[in-house]
């Protein structure tokens, strides 16, 4: 025991592990990507030669231990392992985000300092030609791809494949300096710049240590049980903490093979031929899928649709059961595998998940029905909770206690806890270091005994799953005190196909009004089906018959709501129905679709003075809105408001 | 492969052409010199079209003289233009609808392949190394038209401007060394237009291919061709550098008209 643990000790930054996998594993693949259509693999010893050619090269073109090296491009083996190089000479990379636009990565490159930077491609060295009078620290710049490079006579240009043939000579002059210079490396050493999206002011550069990394690669290895035989696919942003846990530290550490996709369009192409084993994606995407399964199902001949139907019901309730290991009754293990034959597994093949062990999600609020259809199908997909700063993991949900609407319990090693304002803070073996050189900002978020605020509010639930509901900032206290937190509210209301936005109101109010605008297509499709006719969105809106239709909706989110004592006085008690789509070209919503809360409560002033008033049960508005070639237009409504009932929540029975 | 400009590749010599009593072109005389890019412009109906149908030997003119690496005709065929390295692209897509697209490029194989019917069906010995080498002469034009995403995909299910960078890779499997471009950036947006611009420039840089293109936009012609000819009702406007022929004046008169 004690001398596993030493060698597990030994082997605390990334370069090690590599060099541990190219002596135990050697033959094994560790990275694949397809290039001209094949699927090109490199072993763990040939990327440990690889790495240390290019780390060779580097050193030879002068990068010192504590020297920044910039990566740029999509998931590429090779841009792993420059990576990897850097942190073997005791340097730092720093990814940044492969779409952004120059000027977008002024700020970065200043502010970490980059001396050198390896590229993709053309298009992301022209991005650094172009700011590089800018960046005084910017030394060298190394392509990956060679084409369309050939003009490009720059002294300071290189390409990679030079830059490790000059990296195999120096290693020949100086066959111990590349070992001597990886051993140096320990775990507290600074591993990586992860910089966060910024949505807020200027990006902040995370800084991560090796054992940041290394040990929450560990616990989460443990955690789920992970092997060096699992198959990723290595398709979100290589700048994202995600990637760096899921597809270097985590595959460093265990040793599993990496495979990196053509190119960005072909990542479905490439999920089929990979079938990875374990899968990370953030809500839109499982959402995308089976949308499409949708659509094509409509479009599927009667047998099949009916086939189809049948069987995802029974995997409704049945596939779910069997993976929460809950107890099955044989004719439905009869009919599953049955389903498994016909539905099933052609579905999953069809969607590259064949293999799927364990699939996560995280980011956003995944729908019920979403999630409810991957597990149904027998994928394990689970949500966890986790920030750049946390190395990813704060909470993620164990095997067997899968809920759609918690992020799980603290993860291996994560202390939780909550402040009076609800807000979540934790303290864990990946907690980071420091923001570079932002001492304040960096003495904002974490105290000194390491406990980080996340800025997010939050509750456990009955068995002890954390609910992330909102901004911490955005939640709000009602008159009688109980807690309001608006997004979690509409995210509810936003599950149902018939809402496309909702607009909650409650802080500092005796009770929760609601804003509803309805999904045209999915409303419209229900009222053609009931040969209701309509002459647009603001009448069907209006439809008595409509209402009643939302009414229910809105009741059943009453209903969830209540089963949180802390949420339940939040719940909905009058309701309207918008006469028109919130749009972006209106202001009312970002160019991301997120709703601008204060631009709509002053532009609908009257309408929530009017759900305030109990004694209203309409409203007349005038509203501008703009139409898709720029005109404007007024539109004139007169909104009925509808009460919804709500339900005490038996907690409060019980005490009272 | 070095990109300079050299001697004069295809050169037409008073090219005369008509169709019964409609006289098509009437006396056009340019060259195109190896590895530029040229362009032939002119409003609707002014013969370009059938300018690069004389050059790939579609049609057949009754003066004249085509000089193509340095063999003087009095007519090109078609055939034959082929297997001299001119590929064309069409004005209206030209593609086999329900195929791949790695199978309508490969189709731009067919010419270099040497082994016939029966060792292609059988797939042995040097059929399939065959297959193989020109399956990765393929695989590079995917790669570098960035098509990889839809290599699979049947080309009718495209959209107009993926169809139109399949069929400019199928004249390119041909591995031309002049290749006509019929108005290339027809019925594009402009994305895709600079999106063609920059694989033409590619084309003409990486593998040093002479481009001859028509084009309909102005902007895109003078800012990516070395030299322009210039056409209205069969006959030639003017001749020269982008600049030149943009200060020509009966070139300002033909596109903008003339008060009469």
């Amino acid at each position: 025991m004690t001398e596993t643990a030493s060698i597990e000790k030994k082997l605390d930054t990334i370069p090690k592990l590599l060099l541990d996998h190219a002596k135990q594993r050697g033959n094994s693949s560790a990275n694949r990507h397809k290039d001209f259509g094949i699927w090109q693999s490199w072993t763990w010893s040939e990327v440990a030669e690889e790495v240390r050619n290019l780390a060779c090269g580097l050193a030879k073109l002068g990068f010192k231990r504590g020297d920044k090296l910039a990566v740029i491009g999509d998931n590429r083996p090779r841009l792993y392992w420059s990576m990897v190089a850097a942190q073997a000479l005791g340097g730092i990379p720093v990814p940044l985000y492969q779409d952004s636009v120059a000027e977008e990565m002024v700020y970065v490159l200043e502010n970490s300092d980059a001396k050198f930077a390896i590229v993709q491609n053309q298009e992301q060295t022209d991005k650094l030609l172009e700011i590089k009078d800018r960046l005084p620290h910017l030394e060298y710049i190394c392509y990956e791809e060679p084409r369309g490079m050939r003009d490009y006579t720059q002294e300071f240009v290189f390409y990679y494949k030079d830059v490790q043939q000059t990296g195999r000579a120096f290693h020949g002059e100086n066959p111990d300096y590349f070992l001597q210079e990886l051993e140096q490396g320990q775990g507290s050493d600074i591993s990586i710049f992860l910089y966060t999206s910024g949505t807020t002011g200027k990006p902040k550069g995370v800084v991560l240590t090796a054992d940041n990394l290394i040990i929450t690669a560990r616990n989460s290895i443990d955690f789920d049980n992970l092997t060096a035989d699992e198959e990723v696919l290595a398709y979100l942003p290589m700048a994202w903490v995600g990637d760096n846990i899921f597809s270097l530290a985590q595959a460093y550490v265990i040793g599993f093979c990496v495979n990196c996709p053509e190119n960005p369009e072909t990542v479905m192409t490439d999920l089929k031929e990979i079938g990875p084993t374990y899968y990370f994606a953030p809500p839109a995407i499982y959402e995308t899928v089976l949308t499409k399964v949708m659509i094509r199902m409509e479009d599927a001949g009667k047998i099949k649709r009916s086939m189809f139907n049948y069987f995802m019901e029974l995997a409704k309730s049945v596939g779910i059961r069997i993976l929460d290991g809950k107890t099955v009754s044989f004719a439905e293990k009869l009919l599953y595998s049955i389903g498994q034959i016909l539905v099933y597994g052609p579905l999953r093949n069809n969607l590259g998940l064949s293999r799927t062990r364990l699939a996560y999600t995280a980011g956003e609020a995944i729908g019920p029905e979403i999630f409810e259809f991957f597990r149904s199908l027998g994928i394990n997909i689970k949500q966890l909770y986790g920030q750049t700063e946390a190395s990813v993991f704060i909470c993620a949900q164990p095997d067997g206690q899968v809920k759609a609407d918690t992020v799980g319990t603290a993860y291996p090693g994560v202390e939780l806890r909550l402040a009076d304002n609800n807000e979540v803070f934790y303290r864990s073996p990946g907690v980071f270091h420091s923001y570079y050189k932002n001492p304040e900002s960096t003495a904002d978020t974490k105290d000194a005994e390491g406990w980080v605020a996340t800025g997010d509010a939050g509750f456990f639930d009955e068995d002890g799953h954390l609910k992330i509901i909102d901004r911490a900032k955005d939640v709000g206290r009602m008159t009688d005190g109980s807690m309001f937190a608006p997004k979690y509210i509409e995210n509810k209301l936003k599950f149902f196909p018939f809402i496309k936005e909702a607009v909650a109101f409650g802080d500092e109010k005796d009770y929760a009004t609601a804003f509803i605008c309805i999904d045209i297509e999915a409303v419209g499709n229900w009222a053609e089906r009931r040969n209701l006719a309509y002459s647009g969105y603001t009448d069907l809106s209006a439809r008595d018959e409509v209402y009643d239709l939302l009414q229910e909706c809105v009741e059943s989110v009453n209903a969830d709501l209540a089963r949180d004592e802390k949420l339940s006085g939040s719940q909905i008690k009058r309701y309207l129905l918008l006469h028109k789509e919130l749009d972006a070209d209106d202001g009312e919503l970002t160019r991301t679709r997120k709703v601008r809360r204060r631009i709509v409560a002053e532009k609908y002033a009257v309408l929530i003075s009017a759900l305030d008033d109990p004694q209203q049960t309409h409203c007349e508005i005038d509203s501008q809105m703009t139409f898709e070639d720029g005109r404007t237009g007024n539109v004139h409504a007169d909104l009925q408001i509808r009460e919804s009932v709500s339900i005490k929540s038996h907690v409060h029975t019980l005490a009272a | 492969m070095e990109r300079k400009i050299g001697e004069t590749l295809l050169s037409v010599d008073h090219i005369s052409l008509s169709f019964g009593g409609v006289k098509a072109l009437t006396d056009i005389s340019f060259s195109i010199r190896k590895k530029e890019v040229f362009a032939i412009i002119g409003p609707n109906g002014a013969g370009k079209t059938s300018m690069l149908n004389v050059i790939n030997g579609f049609y057949h003119p009754q003066e004249g003289e085509i000089t193509y690496k340095g063999v003087h005709r009095k007519q090109m065929r078609s055939h034959e233009a082929a297997v001299q390295g001119i590929a064309r692209t069409f004005q209206n897509v030209a593609l086999f609808k329900g195929m791949s697209t790695l199978d309508n490029i490969m189709t731009g194989r067919i010419i270099r392949m040497k082994r016939n019917i029966f060792w292609q069906a059988m797939y042995l010995g040097p059929a399939r190394k065959e297959e193989m080498e020109n399956r990765e002469f393929v695989e590079d034009i995917i790669d570098f038209l960035e098509i990889q995403a839809i290599r699979r995909t049947p080309v009718g299910r495209l959209p107009y401007g993926l169809q139109k960078r399949v069929e400019l890779g199928r004249a390119l499997a041909m591995e031309p060394e002049l290749l006509l471009l019929d108005e290339p950036m027809a019925g594009m947006n402009i994305e895709e237009k600079q999106d063609m611009c920059r694989f033409i420039l590619d084309v003409n840089d990486q593998y040093g291919t002479t481009i001859a293109l028509i084009e309909h936009d102005m902007g895109v012609v003078m800012d990516i061709s070395e030299r322009v000819v210039v056409l209205d009702y069969g006959k030639k406007l003017a001749d020269g550098s982008p600049d030149e022929v943009r200060a020509n004046q009966d070139v300002i008169d033909a596109y903008l008209g003339v008060p009469h």
